[in-house]
């Protein structure tokens, strides 16, 4: 476990993913099996433990310590699991930590050098004997007891025994191990148990770098995982060339994804238009839906995320219409009286804890397909795109479900008559459902489905992106390559507030910029900031003072979070407007406009 | 006598009327008795100061020769009578020459403990508990969410990511008075041997104790190398430099900092720290209530830090215990102690 903790506590920190994936990869190649199994899992949320609740954790640290002090460290740590891990009692104090002169001397008898070898040395075991000299009624010995202490859990027997606690028992155990472990330890434990990890690390990072280990793509660790559980012997001992690759029994496994690269307007002159065929592209979300017959002949249906997340679970609604042998890829969308929604309604199902009915019948979901990776038992990938086409639509039309349809073709002959398709999809065929389009996808006739992003077969058009004028109002240092650049940046627009003309944030941006525009932002920041807090640099943001940026993004919602009332997606600085004074920047109004006829950024 | 007759809190500091000095005044005194070298304890102008050789020679070092108008120094152990009090220093375990100030008079005692832990640290004189009535206590991190983690164990996760991240310059930010040493002595006790590289700021203080017979192992200055050559390599800077400028000379940094605040996660993050070291020269919430009872003192004096916490426990330990509200003390880790030199040596 507390290698585990080390892990974790670590990752918490580390911004960047190589350096996360690197820290993952060297615990895996560390620890034995089945702890870095049972790792794995964790880290691809596999695991969940339904009787562990903060209420438990609460009444745990209430029984234990004095409300006042606790209710003043809660308050200055701010959070909960933090809080019990950094209070819980425990005195095992590290031996020869402490000082051997920590005794009652007279004064006189002091040591009278300040020589260090004074100094006990660090291995010396050291017990504290806090004598009391003349009045010490409050005097409380404290011996050095760490031998007595049992040894701290492994995250195997944490596992296994929470697996099969009943919920009665979990106090007392959750107890035991919070004696027997260290401060990261415990932080550890707790967020293990209540599920909450929060570390910045994806399943498909975790999975990655288990891959790592054995030279191996995480494609291929994908592609047997459906069939694995923890703590994944197999897995590793195949990592590890100790074993042959698992097979992958699941009836409906997922296959890794083909994604699409962003033309660009030099890229049109090198290709044909007689190659390609087009679709929408859809702004909703990007699903592989498998279905196939288990071992008894029963049908077995998955859905899956672009990076081979499991999320049937969400989408209960959906799996009855899936009823065929296949895989279709495709997108995921709302359709309400026939119409796309747009990915605004879509997030209404999205990250639920709990599908309930209220919720599939008030946003109910719908497949829009657009290739066929398998057809009953015959893989598809090797086909030409047109040839996987057809099969498409005669599986689509025997599946004959109104939950799923075909993403319809956008016929063209030139490039322009693309160009005026994507410009207007209303009138070029999309209909009603043209909110929901936010581009056009290019799929050269000929391609067979190659997972990844290779370069060529497949390319996505999308629409122009919004654009606005904004007013830096703050900055933030980066992480590792950027530590020192004031590389993040919060962006505001005027608004009328209390009579007053003022700068209202509406986003923060990353990135976007060249490495020579970095170095000009943050050498303005520099200069200008008028004040600091901790991390974060206000910049001087008057009608005539500042730097204007110019920001692209691809959507607006509403958001109940931001002061403004309003949240960007994927926003960027597209441009630094020297040339602008802050006075000319956008309006509040302007956003608030957009709002309704919105677009936002989908599954390739 | 009353207690608050021997010591009363004034504006310039804890003042000693029966024996005419104040103790680490925040303004130039008459008469001053300085506990330990950090720039909030030990300031220039005074007319006399009294403190021990080492925190002498450190002010010297940051003020130069004139910081005040005589010295003093005086031993651990050692007593001497100022008016009618008589003054005893005794080790505080805090940095190199830390002293905890002990004022007798008649058969009452109080000492001004300064900063203080009691913890080892192999670079100076470990802290003694001086039984007394009154012990006027630091409360830097006087709440029971600080519990400072084994130094060495701290060390060791510092040496096992350059371990991993060999292409990586580890920056270390540490205070440069007491904390960068401590942090050296302790990386060479784990068996790292390479050079170990030192900010401009470090230098001084650093060659000085080098020079009391501490043994630190092959110190470089950063100035001057060239990027490429620090890859894998260990700095010590002061924590401001570490998110400033200067750290552009450095391939890929990633930022370590070594102070008892990296305890609480949301502090380490909003520092960007990328690799925090719970290692700190103040006594942790374990430490001060061991010591506060260990003094058999019956009232308790909360100067700097989280007063209220310590306050509160030392009442349910039947104590009598009150906050001083002195100000001008803080934590050195927050001094931004490093920002003339990192900007001009930027070259």
């Amino acid at each position: 476990m507390n290698r585990f903790a080390e892990l974790l506590d670590r990752l918490a920190y580390e911004p960047g993913r190589n350096n996360k994936l690197r820290l993952i990869t060297a615990y895996f190649s560390e620890t034995p099996d089945p702890d870095r199994g049972y790792a794995l899992a964790a880290l691809t949320g596999t695991l969940s433990f339904k009787h562990a609740k903060a209420g438990v954790i609460r009444d745990l640290i209430a029984e234990r310590t004095d409300p006042t002090l606790f209710a003043l460290s809660y308050d200055y740590v701010g959070d909960l699991s933090e809080t019990v891990a950094l209070m819980w009692p425990s005195s095992p104090l590290p031996a020869g930590e402490r000082s051997a002169k920590a005794a009652g001397l007279e004064p006189g008898e002091g040591d009278q050098s300040a020589r260090r070898d004074d100094t006990p040395s660090p291995a010396a075991p050291t017990r504290i004997d806090l004598s009391p000299a003349g009045r010490g009624e409050n005097i409380v010995a404290v011996a050095a007891r760490r031998h007595n202490n049992p040894p701290p859990p492994t995250l195997t027997e944490v596992v296994a025994t929470l697996r099969t606690l009943g919920k009665a028992e979990l106090p007392a155990q959750l107890a035991r191990w919070l004696d027997e472990l260290d401060e990261t330890g415990r932080w550890a434990l707790l967020k293990l148990v209540t599920g909450g990890m929060r570390i910045g690390v994806s399943a498909r990072l975790a999975k990655t770098a288990a891959a790592a280990l054995g030279n191996k793509d995480a494609h291929d660790v994908e592609l047997i995982w459906p069939g694995l559980a923890p703590p994944y012997l197999d897995l590793f001992a195949w990592l590890e060339g100790r074993a042959d690759k698992p097979i992958n029994r699941d009836p409906a496994p997922f296959r890794p994804v083909m994604l699409a690269h962003a033309i660009e307007d030099a890229d049109f002159s090198t290709l044909d238009a007689a190659d390609f065929a087009a679709e929408w592209k859809w702004d909703g979300i990007r699903i592989q839906a498998v279905s196939g017959r288990d071992d008894r002949g029963h049908i077995a249906t998955r859905l899956y995320s672009r990076t081979g997340e499991d999320i049937t679970r969400s989408f209960p609604d959906l799996v009855p219409s899936l009823h065929l042998p296949g895989a279709i890829d495709g997108e995921l969308l709302v359709v309400r009286g026939g119409r796309v929604q747009s990915f605004n309604v879509l997030q209404q199902r999205l990250n639920r804890k709990a599908v309930t009915p209220k919720l599939m019948k008030e946003f109910p979901i719908h497949l829009r397909a657009y290739d066929l990776l398998a057809d009953g038992d015959n893989d598809l990938r090797e086909l030409p795109f047109t040839e996987r086409r057809v099969r498409l639509e005669t599986f689509v039309a025997a599946l004959d479900d109104p939950r799923i349809d075909l993403s319809p073709q956008v016929p063209f002959a030139t490039w322009d008559e693309l160009a005026a398709a994507r410009a207007d999809p209303t009138s070029a065929g999309a209909g009603t459902d043209a909110e929901a389009v936010e581009g056009v996808m290019l799929k050269r006739r000929d391609g067979p489905y190659l997972p990844g992003r290779p370069k060529g077969p497949w390319w996505k058009w999308k629409r122009d992106p919004h654009v606005i004028d904004a007013v830096l109002m703050y900055a933030q240092r980066g992480h590792g390559k950027r530590s020192s650049y004031y590389s993040d940046y919060t962006f505001g627009v005027w608004t009328n507030a209390d009579g007053a003309e003022q700068l209202v944030p509406v986003g923060k941006a990353y990135f976007g910029f060249t490495d020579e525009e970095l170095l000009q932002i943050d050498r303005f920041v520099r200069r200008n900031t008028t004040e600091t807090f901790g991390p974060v640099r206000h910049v001087v943001h008057e009608p005539d003072q500042g730097l204007v940026l110019e920001i692209a993004f691809e959507g607006l919602q509403r958001s109940a979070r931001h002061k403004s009332g309003i949240a960007m997606r994927f926003p960027r600085i597209s441009r630094l407007r020297w040339d602008k004074p802050p006075r000319e920047a956008d309006r509040l109004d302007a956003l608030e406009r957009m709002l309704t006829s919105e677009t936002a950024a989908g599954g390739y | 006598m009353r207690p608050q007759d021997l010591l009363t809190p004034m504006s310039a500091g804890l003042c000693c009327k029966p024996g005419g000095f104040h103790i680490d005044p925040v303004r130039p005194v008459e008469r001053a008795v300085i506990t330990h070298g950090h720039s909030d304890h030990a300031r220039p102008g005074h007319g006399t100061v009294l403190a021990t050789q080492e925190t002498l020679d450190l002010m010297r070092l940051r003020y130069g020769d004139n910081f005040a108008g005589s010295m003093q120094a005086l031993r651990y152990g050692e007593s001497i009578r100022l008016g009618e009090v008589t003054v005893t220093f005794h080790p505080a375990g805090h940095v190199l020459g830390a002293a905890q100030v002990a004022v007798t008079q008649g058969g009452l005692r109080i000492v001004a403990s300064g900063d203080y832990k009691d913890v080892r640290d192999p670079t100076c004189t470990p802290f003694e508990v001086v039984p007394c009535d009154v012990f006027i206590t630091e409360a830097t991190f006087g709440l029971p969410v600080f519990r400072h983690a084994d130094a060495a164990a701290e060390v060791e996760k510092l040496l096992s990511s350059a371990a991993l991240f060999p292409e990586r310059a580890h920056l270390v930010g540490a205070y440069s008075l007491g904390k960068a040493q401590r942090v050296i002595a302790l990386i060479r006790e784990a068996g790292y041997d390479s050079p170990i590289y030192l900010h401009g700021a470090m230098e001084a203080i650093t060659d000085y104790y080098v020079s009391r017979g501490i043994a630190l192992g092959d110190l470089r200055p950063v100035r001057g190398m060239a990027k490429a050559d620090l890859a894998g390599t260990i700095t010590l800077a002061p924590p401001s430099a570490t998110s400033d400028l200067w750290t552009r000379r450095f391939p890929d940094p990633l930022t370590a900092f070594a102070s008892g605040w990296m305890r609480v996660r949301a502090r380490a993050r909003q520092r960007g720290v990328e690799l925090p070291l719970v290692i700190s020269d103040h006594a942790d919430w374990d430490g001060l209530t061991r010591t506060v009872a260990a003094t058999g003192a019956g009232e308790i004096w909360v100067t700097h830090g989280q007063e209220d916490a310590l306050v509160h426990w030392c009442a349910t330990q039947g104590l009598t215990a009150r906050p001083l509200a002195l100000v001008g003390y803080g934590d050195e880790d927050s001094e931004d102690d490093s920002a003339a030199p990192s900007a001009s040596d930027a070259s």
